[in-house]
């Protein structure tokens, strides 16, 4: 016989590394969700997800209309990926994403984020990808906060029922 | 399914401790039920209820999103006031099915 051993989770540590409209809001959604059910939420922004926390850009996220063979048109017909790089294409579809999710009841991604500190989860920056993109924390969102090595974000990921989540 | 004797009424209740008709609700039942998982409800909390109750009886998906722009409680109030599920535990004591949205 076996016997039930599960423990809730108590700690998601959420790593995103892509700036794309569906990456920023996996890792916006998992964040949030987990706040909501009481779980700790740490997420590390790195690489090109470092847009949706800075300021300039947070508000202006793209979803990429090339190599995306998931993406259709309306109706379920095919999109093919030459259309892709047509001159506001990539706007109108991006647009169309966020209004679907708008009529869902899903933010923006300021409002999105702050609903998330609101509910105690934690903002981060990776400090390498900063470095390397030429940004200070005066170009990020003003709750980040802080800017993290790699190792220090990892020494906050301890303790148990702790997942860390890479998206 | 199970019957539970809440604040000297019988209540239908389902597995996860929500309660089925949402037309037995009392604001006895609401402290009732938060007592046991150690909130005290205050005007605030009922007011947040009272909202839900009106929201879910027109149809309306809730969300924590709509909760902080109804006027009541921005969202970090609404966690203060139901600690560890702002809307998961709001929607018990108010005695609508649990919230089916992930925001």
């Amino acid at each position: 016989m076996t016997t039930n051993t599960e423990k809730p989770l108590k700690k998601v540590c959420i790593i995103c590394s892509k700036g794309t409209i569906e990456d920023v809001y996996a890792t916006l959604i998992m964040a949030n969700g987990a706040v909501m059910e009481g779980i700790e939420a740490k997420v590390f922004f790195t690489f090109f997800g470092l847009d949706a926390i800075t300021k300039k850009q947070m508000n202006r996220l793209k979803t990429a209309t090339v190599g995306n063979p998931a993406m259709r048109a309306p109706g379920g017909l095919p999109f093919p990926t030459i259309l892709g790089i047509l001159p506001g294409v990539e706007a109108g579809v991006s647009a169309m994403m966020k209004s679907q999710m708008e009529k869902l009841d899903v933010p923006p991604v300021d409002e999105f984020l702050e609903m998330i500190t609101a509910g105690g989860g934690e903002i981060y920056a990776c400090k390498m990808a900063m470095d390397m993109f030429k940004l200070e924390k005066k170009d990020l969102w003003e709750e980040v906060k802080d800017v993290l090595t790699v190792g220090e974000f990892y020494a906050m990921c301890g303790g148990e029922n702790t997942q860390i989540i890479f998206t | 399914m199970t019957q539970k004797t809440i604040a000297g009424k019988t209540i239908e209740l389902n597995d996860e401790g929500y309660m089925v008709d949402p037309s037995q609700w009392t604001r006895e039942i609401a402290a009732e039920m938060a007592g046991e998982d150690g909130i005290v409800l205050t005007d605030k909390h009922y007011e947040v209820l009272e909202f839900l109750r009106a929201s879910h009886s027109k149809g309306e998906t809730l969300t924590i999103r709509k909760v902080g722009k109804s006027g009541i409680v921005d969202i970090k109030g609404l966690y203060q006031l139901f600690p560890g599920g702002p809307l998961k535990f709001s929607s018990k004591y108010a005695g609508i099915p649990k919230p089916a949205s992930c925001v």
